[in-house]
């Protein structure tokens, strides 16, 4: 009866739970992944909102909707929004709430670490969209090539907010890299070997490997990018002999690698809701394993096939061209596993096993896009026309956005204690199956008919007025279905079917070993692992070990306002740099100082 | 800081070992000095030019991996620590070099 | 039942490994610092010998002095690691003066780099000069910020041992000190062949 206080201690500040001071100073993983999830998707809204505004422009041709700058603006923050304030952040919501969980943690290996991550990634976000106040958004692409982005093509703000901007969500992202890598490696529970681990979990390490390599490269060629507009530097100026061919290599050495960061997540997400709505272990989980890798390490090789049409020789166009033809056989090993897994299951077609179905068969429609995309030959016919869109969409919206909604669905009942509604997911589901295919299947058919992609309007001779006024219709119907999904939350907080059952779904992971929702601590003790499926093999046991009553006193780690603290720092000597001169960035650089010694220092015993 | 742990078998190897330890860092020291003085030396002689691309190379990547080896501590440490550290260097490197031969048209044409 | 027992973190409590969380953490950033100074060598390399206009290196680098500089920075990674047995045997004292020569040896390298700087803008380099002033200056820019980084942190410990601490148990927070400033070593001698070296 003793151990009934002597459960959590968590010393010296009092820690309310409750009320916005807890959440801001908050260092636990379970809460700064609901943060990021709902920052993610209020983001998933606006960056809908621009492509509703792009499609409203080309529904017809020769349109008026917009003028040619906010078009510019709209196709460049859709892309900007969507792949770096909500594909990656989303991401890293599961991760946070999830691995230590999947693992058998109490918490990441750096919680203050990871806090810092979520508010320089909101007030990164805010800095980014700030810049529509003042009619001056990022226009020149998400991948701003040189030389548009000099002081002489694009003179306004817009290319400075976009070069800060994005640099300050790369030092969010690099830094939750380095806390996810750390995390797997060193806090899996007693038993949980690399080879047990959960796909998600699997997939989460791959992802940071590749977060971390690759946004440095981001992040110099920013500076770069920043230097020449503000200090004078000369790296893209053709006069001084600066070549912008560098800084497509410099920024699609980044930008391969992080369309498998957006997608590996989602890969693993799949991987770990398929089994548990099928009844059946994960079909060749070795070989999971391993194609994720491979993936991964591939995925850094291919880079130039999104210079085919730069005139780098045919050796070196053989040589991306097979390596992007190889990495489809990874990712195919995958498709043919997930099929694997289904069939002969007790497949149950709830909703996030519908979400499943579409992420796969949609994902693989977009990869084979993809394959097109790979012969060089293809390419050139290919590149800049809407094809290339379409592929993207599919493996995005297809693959990504549907195994996100997925995961959505599937851990809402262990986050909330609440189900969100069947009817309505299927509802969700089906617009965005019907609107998905309406808006991009045809977007094959313009762009090989020659209607180029970042223009915008299009004559009326091309004769495509119809079939973009049918793209557009689809746009909307993928936006209702989001809309349901709106409603669907909001209608499961005020009535939604509850529940207390650890393991609604009957699934076989290590986060289900726990309340619903999970206690602060995740675990009453941490379970000793002992095989791949511990809610499948032995879910008494684990209940037993993790939930009732702690064993031994547990020691949490202490809230914390350093990190929001070190973050503002962060901000400001990114975002003082628009002032052109050396030394305001310093004061930034200062305060950031300040908050690393007083985290440094701070007593967290 | 009780979240940093105490260096676990580092610190007790590194007891037993402090006097001969010591000894090696002075001499890998003094290495890498003539490692250094080796590579301005070499470049002030023009005979060795059309190989010196190689030769610098080489000799820095020994103070690299002396450095990384036995200051840094990888020989010895637990593998992990190896692994963490090679796996972004092989591809920072791979990328660099592959980069490189594209810009500069050696992987080019046939 | 005591109630104050066990002051032990999720992290102390238990790893997978017996390692210690910030020593891992930390090489995991190294390695993802190694793509950071990658780009910045490589662009100088790609850029190399482009320049339209001068100066140009032939014309500015000093070859005796940064061999000396260079020099200095790896002796300055042996004090660090003398500074960490130190730490490692208990002996504060020592490990106080090993750290706060590494300090200086750095500040020194700093000095060295503050003066080639200024002597490079006389000779007519700024960073906007041209590709090898933008290249050079952003490069070895970058790995000075890095070096004053480090001599904070380096006096930072040795102002702990100051009041006191530096005790064994802070043997992997200077641990990790020492791995940040061998990386920034290793950065230099790789900057120091392929920038200057090459250049004779």
């Amino acid at each position: 009866m003793a151990t009934a206080e002597a459960t959590i201690q968590t010393p010296a500040l009092a820690a309310p739970k409750t009320g916005i001071w807890s959440w801001i100073t908050t260092v636990d993983h379970k809460r700064i992944g609901i943060m990021y999830g709902v920052t993610a998707l209020f983001f998933f809204f606006v960056g809908g909102l621009e492509a509703l505004l792009i499609r409203i422009q080309l529904a017809k041709p020769e349109n008026a909707f917009v003028s040619a700058d906010v078009f510019n603006q709209l196709f460049t923050m859709h892309g900007t929004t969507m792949i770096f304030l909500v594909g990656m952040p989303i991401a890293v919501a599961f991760f946070n709430y999830l691995v230590p969980l999947q693992i058998g943690a109490r918490d990441v290996a750096f919680p203050r670490l990871n806090a810092l991550s979520y508010w320089i990634y909101l007030f990164g976000a805010l800095f980014l969209n700030a810049s529509f106040l003042l009619g001056a958004a990022p226009n020149v692409g998400w991948f701003g090539y040189a030389p548009l982005t000099m002081n002489e093509f694009s003179p306004g703000l817009n290319v400075d907010f976009w070069s800060i901007g994005i640099q300050i969500l790369g030092v969010a992202s690099i830094m939750g890299g380095v806390n996810f890598i750390t995390t797997i490696i060193n806090l899996r529970a007693p038993g949980m070997t690399f080879m047990r681990m959960p796909l998600f979990t699997w997939t989460t390490f791959v992802t940071s490997f590749l977060i971390i390599t690759a946004l440095p490269v981001l992040g110099i060629s920013l500076f770069f990018i920043t230097f020449d507009r503000f200090y004078g530097t000369q790296f893209f100026n053709p006069a001084a002999g600066g070549q912008s061919v560098l800084w497509q290599h410099l920024f699609w050495i980044f930008g391969h690698p992080e369309v498998y960061i957006l997608i590996l997540p989602a890969f693993g997400i799949v991987s770990d809701v398929i089994p548990a709505h099928t009844r059946k272990p994960l079909f060749g989980y070795a070989m999971m394993v391993y194609s994720s890798v491979l993936i991964g390490f591939i995925g850094w090789g291919v880079w130039a096939h999104h210079m085919f049409g730069t005139g780098m020789g045919p050796i070196a166009d053989a040589f991306f061209s097979i390596s992007t033809l190889i990495i489809a056989i990874p990712t195919g090993v995958k498709v043919f596993n997930w099929l694997a897994t289904m069939w002969g299951g007790a497949i149950r077609f709830t909703t996030p096993m519908l979400f499943c179905i579409g992420m796969v068969a949609f994902f693989t429609f977009g990869g084979i896009s993809g394959v097109h995309h790979g012969v060089p030959p293809a390419s050139l016919q290919q590149t800049d026309t809407y094809y290339v869109v379409a592929h993207f969409h599919y493996v995005l919206f297809g693959g990504l956005i549907m195994g996100i909604f997925a995961g959505l669905y599937h851990w809402w009942p262990k986050l909330t204690g609440r189900f969100l509604s069947e009817r309505l997911g299927k509802l969700n589901f089906w617009l965005f199956v019907i609107g998905m295919n309406m808006t991009f299947f045809p977007m094959h058919v313009v762009g090989l008919l020659g209607m180029p992609r970042r223009v915008f309007t299009y004559p009326a001779e091309l004769n495509l007025g119809h079939i973009n006024m049918i793209i557009t219709i689809g746009g909307f119907l993928t936006a209702l279905g989001a809309l349901v999904f709106a409603i669907n939350v909001i209608r499961t907080f005020r009535k939604g079917e509850r529940t207390t059952d650890p393991n609604p779904w009957g699934a076989h992971t290590l986060e289900w070993a726990t309340t619903t929702p999970p206690q602060v601590y995740n675990f009453a003790n941490l379970p000793v692992v002992r095989s791949r499926e511990p809610m499948w093999d032995h879910p008494e046991e684990m209940l037993a070990q993790t939930t009732g009553e702690p064993k031994a006193p547990i020691h949490l780690p202490p809230p914390s306002y350093w990190p929001i603290f070190t973050a503002v720092g962060v901000i400001l000597a990114m975002a003082l740099m628009m002032t052109g001169k050396w030394w305001p960035p310093l004061i930034g650089a200062a305060w950031v100082g300040i908050g690393i010694i007083n985290w440094a220092y701070e007593p967290i015993d | 800081m009780a979240e940093l742990g105490t260096g676990g078998n580092d610190t007790i190897a590194a007891k037993e070992q402090a006097g001969s330890g010591n000894r090696l860092y002075w001499l890998v020291a003094l290495v890498l000095t003539i490692l250094t003085l080796a590579e301005v030396a070499a470049v002030h002689i023009p005979a060795l030019n059309p190989v010196i691309v190689p030769i610098l190379v080489v000799l820095s990547a020994v103070k690299f991996v002396l450095v990384v080896m036995f200051y840094m501590h990888l020989k010895g440490d637990h593998r992990v620590y190896t692994a963490v550290f090679v796996a972004p260097l092989t591809l920072a490197v791979g990328a660099v070099i592959i980069m490189m031969l594209i810009i500069f048209k050696v992987l080019a044409y046939v | 039942m005591n109630h104050t027992a066990v002051a032990q973190g999720p992290n102390q409590h238990h790893t997978s490994t017996g390692l210690p969380m910030f020593k891992l953490g930390f090489w995991v950033f190294i390695g993802s610092e190694t793509l950071l100074f990658g780009t910045l060598i490589s662009t100088y390399m790609i850029y190399r010998g482009e320049s339209v206009t001068g100066p140009f290196p032939k014309d500015i680098f000093s070859i005796p002095l940064t061999t000396f500089s260079a020099f200095v920075l790896l002796m300055s990674s042996l004090t660090m690691v003398l500074a960490l047995a130190a730490v490692k045997r208990g002996d504060r004292k020592l490990g106080m003066r090993w750290l706060l020569t590494t300090a200086a040896l750095g500040s020194v390298f700093l000095g060295f780099q503050a003066y080639e700087f200024t002597h490079f803008a006389a000779e007519g380099l700024t960073m906007g000069s041209n590709l090898f002033g933008s290249t050079f200056y952003l490069m070895t820019g970058f790995h000075g910020a890095h070096v004053s980084i480090g001599v904070f942190w380096l006096l930072a410990l040795w102002l702990e041992g100051l009041r006191g601490g530096l005790g064994q148990d802070s043997a992997v927070r200077v641990e990790v000190c020492g791995l940040y400033w061998h990386f920034v070593d290793i950065v230099w001698i790789a900057i120091f062949t392929f920038v200057y070296l090459f250049e004779v």
